[in-house]
This record gives structure tokens, C-alpha cells and sequence, in this order.
């Protein structure tokens, strides 16, 4: 067998692992009644949730509750098939949040409770900001 | 009035771009195909003159959007969200590359300068190379050309000149068509920093260079010249690697200094899609060098040279088609170019792999097996594993883009990209990176050299054993015990021995040979940076008070933060630290200044000075002289001292920033040698909130007279009779006086100016003056002309306060210095190669 056969052989197999591993540690999408059920038969890996903030019909956000300190915050998340679930995220609230468009929370339940470990933010396109705010 | 003639004149520009850079691109092609010399060289003339149009539009497209910037012309719409009038002039650079558009308007700037460059220096290979240029600049320029074809009602491009009227669809330009916001709505704070001044141009140029080794290489399949591409090719890829390497590292450098995530790397996607095409690129000059000894690795080089191209492309889909949105904290938002975006990832791929298939049998190739003791067999090995690196980092990378695919053919796919990146990341990529270092460390030595088994022992005794012992000297002083660490020490600590035993015999031979070696010794520098700033930074701000800081916040707040009271020291890490106050920062001159010692106006952005403010004995402003300053940003002062030393004095700094909805805190960071002192604050004193005082205590007392306050000794030094208030004249038979009161606090005196004033003879109003540091509020509530006392109101409250977390970063150094030495190993690697091109 020449060396370069070895070689191949040994590139493909570590390419194999590499693509095994991350099949195994990629995390999921999936929603809330999805991730409760996750936690509840004992299955504590990170998952991803889109959603949305819950907003009134003028377009505020609400069941957004800051820390007295603003240290940690929790607010109202509506996934993808409709179903709220208060989230709480142990850091302050990031720049941008309110005006997000979706938010990603990776994390899990803890109870009844759902804690975000990390929160991603799409920010809306600057072709759908809502109207001139500056300088008017 | 809307200023239509520069907008127009820039779409002009951009449109002129994108049909020049066609017409270059079909007369290069024509100077290609076409036999006879004398309608070639007609040919090639017409292609030069379009190439060099193209370049003037592109200068105009520049010079038309700054322009508008400069001169703040808000109907645009990129002036309007990307800038401000009260941005300074250096920042406005920024504004190009906040933006999708101008982002792309600078990579087409550069790659038009490589061009120029092309043309003038490679007569020989200029046709074929320009086609495949201006082919690019074609696509490139799509992209910002901003019109709509009328039959298909296809929208091509996003032009950086389009009014804000049409971009946005607000009632008020309903009502009233030509409205202009007299103001932009600013460029985010985070950026305005000096390293986002020259990161975004450091990137896009090494973004422009990758194209030139492609374009050799494919100007070289096609014309059948298939190893010659490579000798004009290869200086052109090391200063890619330099300038590609250069901008990756300013990206983590002002990380480090701007954001506070604790370190400079985050495993983002938006930065693995530069670092795999980094990886390759490095992994291409290997293979190219060793083609120019050897005549192997051809093959090889052409596959690398085109993976690069093309991962710089993939890379620049995903961040900037949107389809990253749900995976990555900073990718472009979309501007709807997914589809043009993707056009033109397709046609380079597809185009350069038929182009390689057609001509791969006719590509020589050698068939000899290498030899174990070769140094094509230990390059080769290298070469590998940096292709399994990159390998591993875009296989995850990549996870939504299969989730999209999936969906196109009607699937659903859940895929997430795993939850803790840098975790994930970083298990494999440090054994990649061990192998590297074992390899180079050893290949090198292969490299001058055709050496046995017996002379390889010969040659490796000397820096295997050094190596070992500067390992026990590292591992037992700096007192690494984790595994993967002490591999990894081990193998930085070879890569640089050994090649400095390579070094030092080149350097006596020809100093110009020595890039390679230096660079091996950079690399190994930083792999031992970052294994002690990553794998031991640890906090030193910890809670050793024996209490909470809030019930309400996790263990962890609680461990690992320090709550310090202005005034107050307390002990962190062998330093007394203490928070000496909040402090502003002026526009024009360099320093940091009280907020006490300014007096607000009705424009955040103009303060008047209290008193001759003073920083690092030098006299910034006299008494009442009103200046500019950035109200977005406090700085908390903190000072760490050793005994009666000062050892640092740290002003972490606090971005409130009302449109972004949050606050955004960034470190200061107390460089020294052996380690970074990186503190960042975790809670800043919420202003806003109420703020509860103290009852009110009266005290009665005369000018001259001391008295107590919040348990610091005040005087009442005069009080004066006052004409105007904030500018409002008083009429004669209004009386208004203000009492002029110093403070004496721990480390400054502090004045408080109330005011009481009788209005129309019945009104009374009393304006109290607040002393933030000390927390006192003094209020002058009464003026007894029989006994020439003043009666005065006093409130405490709570002190001042800041939440602050630091942390040390061991041996960060090594990282900068290792990467600088990557760079100048490049640099005189790439000088070289130029010369001898």
C-alpha cells in the first residue's frame, strides 16, 4: 500500500468523525411544548427556540420584566406555532432586543420555567425600519 | 432642499462601473482568443481604457458617497442611517462600511487597484488574468447597482444613493414629499472606535487579494500554461496571507478592547467564514512552494488556489444573504441579494471546476512516491491537517445553509448549530492546531536540507531537548496541569525552538529566506498566547465581602463581581482598588473629566466647566469655557494601587444608547507584561430610577460657618445676588441669589451652587444642587437678613456605585506578538517572491 493511500485513508476517516461529531453535537430548533418535554424525560441538552416578543396591537413590546438592577431580565416569547412562554435570561438585556424581529433562545426548561443560556437577535432590515426616529 | 445632482452623479458612477467592467472583461476576452497580433493589441488597448474607466467610476462612486456624508445630506438614505451630524470627520469613513453597500463598494475599490497593478506589471499573462478580474468587478458592482429591469421586475443591487423617501415608508413623506430629517440617525457607538477605521479596509484587502492567485490560476488552465501561473502567483498569495491574517486579528484586537465577552476570538460565524479561507489560503502557499522545489503538489496548489477563491465567496453569501440570521450575533441584515449573492458563488464555482476537469489530465503530475524523509511528505502532512481544520470549522458553520436546502426541496430540517460554540470549537481545533506546530516544527528541517534517518536524529537532538526543558521551566513556573494544555504548550514550545535553529542558520546564509522560519516561530507564539489567556483567564473581581450584592442575581453575579462604593477601597487581587467617580470624555482633546465639574446645557452634546479642569496636570479648560463632548459614553474611574503605589488607573467605559434599548459596557483594559488586567463594568448605577434621599435635615448658618453634611465637612463660602437664571433675565423686583457651598470629600473639594429666588414678590422657587459623588443634595431654603444666616436644607442618599468584573489574561502578549511576527514572516517571505517574480 503506497503512503499516500494510508494517507487518504486517515484524511477520510478523521473527515468522517468530524462530520459524526458535529451531527452529534449540533443542537436543535425545536419548540416550547417540544423542549418541555425534552426536560421532562431528562433530556438536558441546549436547544435553539425561535420566536418572537409578545407585542401589543401598537407594536410595544410587553411582559418584558427588567432586574431592579438591570442585571437580568425576562420577558415573553411567542414561538413559532403560537404558545407563550415567559423566558429568563441571567444577563442584562442586550443592545437592540426591543427592536428585534425574531429572537433565538438557547437553553432549556428548569421547571416550568424556560432559561436561556444565550440569545441570538435578528434585527429588523434597515428596509423596514419602522419610520424616520431621528432628528425630526 | 434635496440635493438630486450628487446622488445622481454617484448612480451614474456606479452604473458606468458595472458596463465598463463588462466591456473590459469581453475586450480581454477577445485579446485572448484573437490570433492576430495586431487586432490583439487593439483589443487589449480598448480593454485597458475600459479598466481604467472603470476604476475613475469606482473613485467617483467613493468620493460621491462621502460627499453626501461629509456634507450631511440626510434625504439619502445612507448619510441618514449610517451617519449623524455630530459623528467627527474620522469616523465618517466608518459609515461606508456600516452598510452592506459601501462594504462592497471598498473590496470592488481595492480589487480595481490590484487590477491596475495586474496590468502594469504582468504584460505576459495580463488578457486572461483581466478577464477573470473584471469578470469579478462585473459581479461586484451588480451588487450596489441599485435598478430595477422593467420586464421581469427584477431588482438588481442596492444602491448606497437612494433617497430616504424611497427607502423608507413613512407617512410623512405622504404629506410632505421633499422632507429631510435634520438629523441621521448616527453610526452605532460600538464602532466609533479606531480600530473599525482600518479593520473593515485591512479585510476587504486581503479579501481583493485572494483574487489574484485565482485568477493566475485559472488564466493558467486556460492558456495550458499549467505550471507557470504559479511563480507570478505566489507573492501575490503571501501578501494575502499577511494582509487576510493582519485584518482577522484587528477584528479580535478591537473585540478585546471594545466588547466584553472576555476575549477576541468567538467561534461567530461570520468569523469562521474568514478564518477557513485564511486556513486554506495558508495551507495553498505550502503547496505552491513546494511545487517551485520539487515540481509536486501541483495539482494539489490548483485545487487550494480555487477552494480559497470560492470560500471567500461562500463566505461572503453567508454573511450577507441573511441565511445566518438565527445563528449569528452580527452578520449583515439582508438586503435582499441572496439570489444575486448566490449567482455569483455559482458561476465562479461551477466555471472554475469544469475549467480544472476539462484540463485535468493534461496537468502534469509527478508519480513517484514521496519519500518519509522528503520534504514534500512533511508539507504534505501540514497541508492536510490545515485543510482539516478549516474543514472542521465550515462543516457546522455551514448547518443553516443545509437546513435551507433541505427546505427548497420541501423538507424540514432542525438542525442548530451547537449551543456552546466556543467550547465546541475549541476541543478540536487545538489538537489541529498541536499537529501543526509538531509538523512545521519538524518539517522545517526537511526544508534546507535533504537529511537521513541518521542526520535527522543528528539535527532534532539539540532543539527536542531544549524544548523539553523550556517546557518544565513554563509548565512548572506558570503551573499548567491540564492535558490538552500541556500538549499544547509542548508543541508551541518545539515550533519555536526548532525554528529558531532553522532561523539562525538561514540568517547567516541570506536574511531574505528567513519569512518562513519567522512566521513558525509567530505561530507558536500565539498558540501559547492563547492557550494561557484562554484556558487561564480567571476573574479576580471576587465578592470577598462575605455578602450579596442582591439576593435577586444568580451565585455566579454574586462570586464573581465586585460591588465598590465610590471613595471606598476595597482588595482585589493584591491591589486596593477604588471607584473614584464617573467621568465624561471631551470630543476635541484627549482626557477624562468629572461630571461634576460641568454643568449641563439644554444640548446633551455642550458642557460648561464648572471650574479649570485639569487631567494628568495639564489644564484641558478654563473655568466657564463651553465644549463638546460624546453624552453617550460615562467612563467609571478606577484606581488600583499597591500600598501608596497607583499602579493603574482603569476607566472602563458605559455606552448608553436609547435607540439600541440598552446600555453596552466595554473594558479597560491594564496591559503588563506577564498578564492583562481586563475589568469591565457588569452594573452601572441605574440613574433614572428614583432615588430615594434621606429626610430632609435644616441647618441654620452663616457665611464662613461649617456644618455637616452626609457626614462631610461643608462650609458656606458666599452667596451672591444673580441678574439671570439659565439665561432668563429677572425683572428688578425679583430677587434671586445663589449660596456657593464647598464640600470637602475624600479626595476633592466639591461645590454645590442652590439657588432661591422670589418671583413677582410672593413666588418662592428654590433650586437645589446635587453633589453626585458624595450623594448630597443641598437645598438653600430660607435667607434671614436680621441675623445674616441662611437656612439650609441637606439630603444623603446612598453613595455612588458601580458594578465591576475583572479578569486576568495571562501571557496575552505572546498572542499580538506572535501574530505581528506571523506578519513580518509573511512580509519578507512575499518581498521575496516579488522580487524574483
Amino acid at each position: 500500500m503506497k503512503k499516500s493511500h494510508i494517507l487518504a485513508i486517515v484524511v477520510i476517516a478523521v473527515a468522517i468523525g468530524i462530520i459524526v461529531s458535529t451531527a452529534g453535537d449540533a443542537s436543535t430548533y425545536v419548540n416550547f411544548n417540544q423542549a418541555y418535554e425534552m426536560a421532562a424525560t431528562g433530556n438536558t441538552t441546549s436547544i435553539h427556540v425561535v420566536g418572537h416578543l409578545k407585542k401589543d396591537p401598537s407594536g410595544h413590546v410587553i411582559g418584558l420584566k427588567n432586574a431592579p438592577d438591570n442585571l437580568s431580565f425576562s420577558f415573553v416569547l411567542v414561538d413559532d406555532n403560537g404558545k407563550e412562554q415567559s423566558v429568563f435570561y441571567n444577563e442584562p438585556m442586550p443592545p437592540d432586543f426591543t427592536r428585534s424581529e425574531n429572537v433565538v433562545v438557547i437553553g432549556g426548561y428548569q421547571g416550568d420555567n424556560f432559561v436561556a443560556n444565550k440569545i441570538l437577535l435578528k434585527c429588523p432590515s434597515k428596509y423596514q425600519e419602522e419610520g424616520v426616529t431621528a432628528g425630526i | 432642499m434635496i440635493h438630486y445632482f450628487i446622488g445622481d452623479l454617484g448612480h451614474l458612477f456606479v452604473i458606468v462601473s458595472f458596463v465598463t467592467s463588462l466591456v473590459a472583461a469581453f475586450a480581454y476576452w477577445k485579446a485572448k482568443t484573437i490570433t492576430s497580433v495586431e487586432s490583439k493589441q487593439a483589443w487589449i488597448n480598448n480593454a485597458r481604457l475600459a479598466f481604467y474607466v472603470h476604476t475613475i467610476a469606482v473613485i467617483g462612486v467613493f468620493v460621491a458617497l462621502f460627499y453626501i456624508i461629509y456634507n450631511h445630506y440626510f434625504e439619502y438614505h445612507y448619510a441618514y442611517s449610517h451617519s449623524s451630524r455630530h459623528l467627527p470627520a474620522h469616523y465618517m469613513v466608518s459609515c461606508f462600511w456600516e452598510g452592506q453597500e459601501g462594504s462592497f463598494l471598498l473590496w470592488i475599490f481595492w480589487q480595481a487597484l490590484i487590477g491596475i497593478v495586474i496590468i502594469h506589471t504582468q504584460k505576459e499573462w495580463e488578457a486572461p488574468v483581466m478577464v477573470v478580474f473584471a469578470l469579478v468587478q462585473a459581479f461586484l458592482a451588480s451588487m450596489i447597482l441599485g435598478i430595477v429591469i422593467p420586464v421581469a421586475d427584477l431588482k438588481l443591487g442596492s444602491s448606497p444613493f437612494i433617497l430616504l423617501r424611497d427607502a423608507l415608508d413613512d407617512p410623512i413623506f405622504k404629506i410632505q414629499p421633499d422632507f429631510i430629517p435634520a438629523d441621521g440617525s448616527g453610526l452605532n457607538p460600538l464602532l466609533q472606535n479606531y480600530w473599525m477605521v482600518i479593520h473593515p479596509p485591512t479585510l476587504f484587502l486581503g479579501f481583493a487579494l485572494t483574487i489574484v492567485p485565482f485568477a493566475f490560476c485559472i488564466a493558467g488552465l486556460w492558456e495550458k500554461k499549467y505550471s507557470e501561473w504559479i511563480k507570478p502567483a505566489l507573492p501575490w498569495t503571501l501578501l494575502g496571507g499577511a494582509i487576510l491574517g493582519l485584518g482577522i486579528l484587528m477584528g479580535g484586537y478591537w473585540a478585546y478592547e471594545t466588547l466584553n465577552f472576555g476575549g477576541y476570538w468567538n467561534w461567530d460565524p461570520v468569523e469562521n467564514a474568514v478564518y477557513v479561507p485564511w486556513l486554506v489560503l495558508i495551507a495553498s502557499i505550502h503547496t505552491m512552494i513546494v511545487y517551485k522545489n520539487s515540481q509536486a503538489a501541483l495539482k494539489t496548489s490548483i485545487i487550494l488556489v480555487i477552494s480559497v477563491f470560492i470560500l471567500i465567496l461562500y463566505s461572503t453569501f453567508l454573511t450577507r444573504s441573511g441565511i445566518l440570521g438565527d445563528s449569528s450575533v452580527h452578520s449583515f441584515t439582508d438586503l435582499g441579494l441572496s439570489g444575486q449573492l448566490l449567482i455569483y458563488l455559482l458561476f465562479f464555482t461551477v466555471a472554475a471546476i469544469i475549467l480544472a476537469v476539462v484540463r485535468w489530465k493534461e496537468i502534469p503530475s509527478t508519480e513517484k512516491e514521496v519519500s518519509t524523509y522528503s520534504r514534500e511528505f512533511w508539507i504534505f502532512l501540514g497541508v492536510t491537517t490545515l485543510c482539516l481544520m478549516g474543514f472542521q470549522v465550515i462543516i457546522p458553520t455551514s448547518i443553516p445553509v443545509y437546513n435551507s436546502i433541505v427546505g427548497l426541496f420541501g423538507g424540514t430540517s432542525n438542525l442548530a448549530p451547537p449551543a456552546d460554540q466556543i467550547a465546541f470549537y475549541s476541543k478540536f481545533q487545538l489538537w489541529f492546531g498541536v499537529a501543526v506546530a509538531f509538523l512545521s516544527g519538524t518539517g522545517q528541517f526537511f526544508w534546507y536540507k535533504r537529511i537521513d534517518k541518521t542526520k535527522l536524529k543528528k539535527e532534532l537532538l539539540t532543539p527536542v531537548l531544549i524544548s523539553l526543558i523550556v517546557f518544565a521551566l513554563i509548565i512548572s513556573i506558570a503551573g499548567v496541569n491540564e492535558p490538552s494544555y500541556l500538549v499544547l504548550t509542548l508543541a508551541g514550545v518545539y515550533i519555536i525552538i526548532s525554528n529558531l535553529k532553522v532561523l539562525r542558520s538561514v540568517i547567516k546564509v541570506n536574511p531574505s529566506l528567513s519569512g518562513g522560519a519567522l512566521s513558525h516561530i509567530g505561530i507558536g507564539l500565539a498558540l501559547i498566547g492563547i492557550m494561557f489567556s484562554a484556558g487561564y483567564s480567571n476573574v479576580v473581581s471576587l465578592n470577598n465581602t462575605g455578602m450579596l450584592i442582591s439576593t435577586e442575581l444568580s451565585t455566579e453575579f454574586n462570586r464573581d463581581n465586585l460591588l465598590l462604593f465610590i471613595n471606598e477601597p476595597r482588595t482585589m487581587a493584591g491591589y486596593d482598588i477604588e471607584f473614584l467617580g464617573e467621568r465624561i470624555e471631551p470630543k476635541d482633546k484627549w482626557g477624562y473629566i468629572k461630571k461634576s465639574d460641568v454643568l449641563l446645557t439644554p444640548d446633551p452634546y455642550t458642557v460648561v466647566a464648572k471650574r479649570d479642569i485639569i487631567f494628568k496636570d495639564k489644564k484641558l479648560y478654563a473655568e466657564k469655557d463651553t465644549f463638546e463632548i460624546y453624552p453617550e459614553n460615562t467612563y467609571y474611574e478606577i484606581e488600583l494601587r499597591k500600598g501608596d503605589n497607583v499602579e493603574a488607573v482603569l476607566f472602563p467605559r458605559v455606552q448608553i444608547n436609547e435607540a439600541m434599548g440598552g446600555f453596552v459596557a466595554s473594558p479597560d483594559i491594564s496591559r503588563g507584561p506577564a498578564r492583562d488586567l481586563y475589568t469591565h463594568v457588569s452594573a452601572p448605577m441605574n440613574r433614572e430610577a428614583e432615588v430615594e434621599w434621606s429626610e430632609m435635615e435644616e441647618v441654620k448658618v452663616k457665611i464662613g460657618e461649617q456644618f455637616f453634611v452626609n457626614d462631610y465637612v461643608a462650609v458656606l463660602e458666599e452667596v451672591n445676588r444673580l441678574d439671570e437664571i439659565q439665561g432668563i433675565t429677572l425683572r428688578a423686583e425679583d430677587v434671586a441669589v445663589q449660596a456657593k457651598i464647598s464640600v470637602i470629600g475624600e479626595r476633592d473639594t466639591y461645590y454645590a451652587d442652590p439657588i432661591f429666588l422670589i418671583k413677582d414678590k410672593a413666588q418662592v422657587g428654590r433650586i437645589s444642587s446635587e453633589i453626585n459623588d458624595l450623594g448630597v443634595k443641598i437645598t438653600l431654603l430660607n435667607i434671614h437678613p436680621e441675623t445674616n444666616e441662611f437656612s439650609l436644607g441637606l439630603n444623603g442618599r446612598q453613595k455612588d456605585w458601580v458594578i465591576i468584573k475583572a479578569m486576568e489574561k495571562p501571557f496575552i502578549n505572546l498572542l499580538w506578538l506572535g501574530t505581528g511576527i506571523l506578519m513580518v514572516g509573511f512580509t519578507i517571505a512575499a518581498v521575496r517572491r516579488f522580487k524574483t517574480a
